[in-house]
C-alpha cells in the first residue's frame, strides 16, 4: 500500500472541494478474507476506490489479484469481511435482503462466459430480469425489442445461445444486463473469451452503453488493451490491494509501480527492440540519439519537421510506438539527429522546450 | 401348465399400476429432497449445514438397503399406511421408500450439472431463492432430470418383479410363479420380451424428451 498511496491522484472535479460529487460506487477500506480448507486467502486488502457517475472505470491486475472479488462486492455476490461499499449513496451492508434485491435491479452484470440460459431463446434470456420482477408482458416485449435492436440482434430473437457466436452471446448478455434500466454495469472480463476483432466491437458497444444510456461502467480485465480502448479511469490491483489509480492518461504516462509499468508496456512499448539496438551501435558517435515521450497535441511529427526545417539537421525516426488514449495520441519515438554539432545542440534544446519528455540515449 | 393371455394382461396392468403410482409418490418425495440436497450444501443459495448433514446420511442408509430386505423390514409400517401388508397396493409402500431416495440422489446429480455461472447471473439479477430454483436450476437441467426419472422408472420395473414376494403380482411375479416354479419356458420368454419392450420404450421416450429440451 505504501507506494500506492503516494501516487494516488484523487481527481476532484474542477472547483472547490465542497463540490466533490458523491461517487456512484465507493469502496471504503474494503477487505475480504476467504477461509477454505484451513487456509485463509486475503482476496482484498483495504481497498479504497471511488467510481464517479459516468465513468468507465477499469480495474486491471493479473489472475488472482482479487478483481472479481472486488467487483462482486458491488452487488453483494461477495460480502466484505471489513469496510463498506456504498452504491449510489446506499451502504450495502446496512440494507435488508429485500432492499438489496432492489439495489441489484439497478446494477447489471456481464460475464466472461456469458452465463446465458441455454434452454431459453435470446428473447427470453433478455426478458428474464423483467420476468423476475413481474413486469407486464407487453412492457417486456417493448423493452426486449428495444434492447435487441440496440445490440443489433433483432433477427436473433428466436435463436438459442448455442446457435450464436461468442460476440453475439455477449451482446445478449449486455442486453439482459440492461433490461431493468440499471445505472451501473459491472463487467467481469467480458471480452476475455473473445477474439481481438470481436473484443473491439463489444468494447464499442459498451462505450455506447455508457454514452447513450448514461450508465456508469466498472470493468475488470487483465488486458491493458481493454483499459486503453474505453476506460477513462483505471486502478491497478496486485495481491488484493489497489497499488495505483488515476486517469488512464496519468497512469499510462507515468506508471508508478512495477506491475503498472508492465501493463503499460503490454500496449505501449518503451523498450528498444534488438534490431534498433544494432542500428544505434552502428551510429554511435556520429549523431545524437534521443527518446521522445509525448502525450497529446505535441505529437512527434509536426514538431520533428519543424526541427528539421529550423535547425538544418537530419531527423530520422528509428523506432516509434504510438497509440491513442481517450482520443489523445500517446507514445514514444526514438529519433536520430544528425548534422553539425551546434545545430544538433540547438535542435535538442528546442525539443526540450516542447511539451514532451525527452532523453538522450546513451547506448 | 400355460398362462392365459388374460393372466399376462392382468400382470402387465399390475406392473404398470405399481410403477406409475410408486413413481408419482417417489418423485413427490425425491424431487424436493434432491433440490434440498443441492441448495443447502456449502456455498449454495440456501446453505444450511444442519439440513444437509441430516438429510445426506439418511438417504445413504435407505439407498444401501437391498429392496427385498426393505420390503420385509418395513412390513409393520406398510400395514400402518395402507392397512395391509399383502397385495399390489401394499407393494407400493416399499417401492416408494426404495425409489424416493434414489430419485433424490439422481435429481441431486442432475441439478449439480448446472453451470455455476447461471446461478451467479440469477443472483446478480436479484432473483429470490425460489425463483432461482424454478426459473434457472430446474429449467436448465430439465433434460438431465427427465433422464434421471427415466432411470428411476426402469429401476422401479426391476423392483416390482420382487414385489411378487408380498403378493404384489405383476410381470415379474408371473415369470416366477409360472415360468420358474412351473417350468413354463414360454412364460419366461413372454415376460422377458414384455419387460424388454417396456424398458426400451420408457428409455426411448425419456431420450426423446430430454433431447428436445436440451436442444441438441
Ligand atoms: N470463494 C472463494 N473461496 C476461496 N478463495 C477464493 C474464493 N474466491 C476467490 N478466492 C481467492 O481469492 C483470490 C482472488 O480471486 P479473484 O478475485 O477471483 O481474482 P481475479 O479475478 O483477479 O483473478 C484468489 O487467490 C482466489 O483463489
Ligand atoms: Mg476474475
Amino acid at each position: 500500500m505504501g507506494i500506492g498511496a503516494a501516487v494516488w491522484k484523487e481527481q476532484s472535479p474542477a472547483g472547490s472541494p465542497s463540490e466533490a460529487k458523491e461517487g456512484m460506487i465507493a469502496f471504503q477500506q474494503v477487505s475480504k478474507t476467504f477461509e477454505s480448507g484451513g487456509k485463509t486467502v486475503e482476496a482484498l486488502k483495504d481497498v479504497t476506490l471511488t467510481v464517479e457517475k459516468g465513468d468507465i472505470f477499469g480495474v486491471i491486475g493479473f489472475s488472482g489479484a482479487g478483481k472479481s472479488t472486488l467487483l462482486r462486492t458491488v452487488n453483494l455476490l461477495e460480502r466484505p469481511t471489513a469496510g463498506s461499499v456504498i452504491v449510489d449513496g446506499k451502504d450495502l451492508s446496512k440494507l435488508s435482503v429485500k432492499e438489496l434485491r432492489s439495489v441489484k435491479k439497478n446494477i447489471g452484470m456481464i460475464f466472461q462466459q456469458f452465463n446465458l440460459l441455454e434452454t431459453k431463446t435470446v428473447f427470453d434470456n433478455v426478458a428474464m430480469p423483467l420476468v423476475l420482477g413481474d413486469t407486464p408482458k407487453k412492457q417486456i416485449r417493448e423493452r426486449v425489442d428495444e434492447l435487441l435492436s440496440f445490440v443489433g440482434l433483432t433477427d436473433k430473437a428466436g435463436s438459442y445461445p448455442n446457435q450464436l457466436s461468442g460476440g453475439q452471446k455477449q451482446r445478449v448478455g449486455i442486453a439482459r444486463a440492461l433490461a431493468t434500466n440499471p445505472s451501473i454495469l459491472l463487467s467481469d472480463e467480458a471480452t476475455s473469451a473473445l477474439d481481438p476483432q470481436t473484443t473491439e466491437s463489444i468494447l464499442q458497444l459498451l462505450q455506447r452503453v455508457n454514452k447513450e444510456y448514461n450508465i456508469t461502467i466498472l470493468m475488470i480485465t487483465h488486458e491493458m488493451n481493454v483499459i486503453k480502448e474505453i476506460c477513462n479511469r483505471v486502478a491497478v490491483m496486485e495481491h488484493g490491494a489497489v497499488v495505483e489509480q488515476g486517469s488512464v492518461l496519468d497512469v499510462f504516462a507515468n506508471p508508478q509501480t512495477e506491475v503498472a509499468r508492465n501493463f503499460v508496456k503490454s500496449v505501449v512499448r518503451d523498450d528498444i527492440p534488438p534490431s534498433v539496438h544494432k542500428l544505434l551501435a552502428a551510429k554511435r558517435g556520429k549523431s545524437k540519439i534521443i527518446k521522445i515521450h509525448f502525450i497529446g497535441e505535441s505529437t512527434g511529427q509536426p514538431m520533428l519537421s519543424q526541427v528539421a526545417k529550423r535547425f538544418n539537421s537530419d531527423v530520422n525516426v528509428l523506432f516509434g510506438s504510438i497509440t491513442e488514449l481517450a482520443g489523445v495520441p500517446f507514445g514514444n519515438l526514438i529519433v536520430e539527429l544528425a548534422g553539425n554539432e551546434a545545430d544538433i545542440a540547438r535542435a535538442y534544446h528546442y525539443i526540450q522546450q516542447q511539451n514532451v519528455t525527452v532523453k538522450e540515449i546513451v547506448s | 401348465m400355460e398362462v392365459s393371455s388374460e393372466q399376462v394382461f392382468q400382470a402387465l396392468y399390475e406392473t404398470v399400476y405399481m410403477v406409475s403410482v410408486s413413481l408419482v409418490f417417489a418423485t413427490v418425495i425425491g424431487l424436493p429432497l434432491g433440490i434440498l440436497l443441492v441448495v443447502t450444501r456449502k456455498g449454495h443459495i440456501l446453505e444450511n449445514s444442519a439440513i444437509f448433514s441430516a438429510l445426506n446420511p439418511v438417504i445413504n442408509v435407505l439407498r444401501s438397503v437391498p429392496f427385498i430386505i426393505l420390503l420385509v423390514a418395513i412390513i409393520p409400517f406398510t400395514r400402518l399406511v395402507v392397512g395391509t401388508s399383502i397385495g399390489t397396493t401394499a407393494a407400493i409402500v416399499p417401492l416408494v421408500i426404495y425409489t424416493g431416495p434414489y430419485i433424490a440422489r439422481l435429481v441431486e446429480n442432475s441439478l449439480l450439472e448446472i453451470n455455476p455461472g447461471i446461478i451467479e447471473a440469477a443472483e446478480a439479477m436479484g432473483a429470490t431463492p425460489l425463483q432461482i430454483i424454478f426459473r434457472f436450476l430446474i429449467p436448465e437441467t430439465l433434460g438431465s432430470l427427465i433422464l434421471s426419472i427415466t432411470t428411476a422408472t426402469i429401476g422401479l420395473i426391476g423392483a416390482t418383479a420382487m414385489a411378487g414376494a408380498v403378493g404384489g403380482g405383476g410381470i415379474g411375479d408371473l415369470a416366477i410363479t409360472y415360468g420358474y416354479q412351473r417350468f413354463s419356458t414360454i412364460t419366461i420368454v413372454a415376460t422377458v420380451i414384455i419387460l424388454v419392450v417396456l424398458v426400451q420404450g420408457i428409455q426411448s421416450l425419456g431420450n426423446v424428451f430430454a433431447r428436445k429440451i436440451r436442444r441438441n
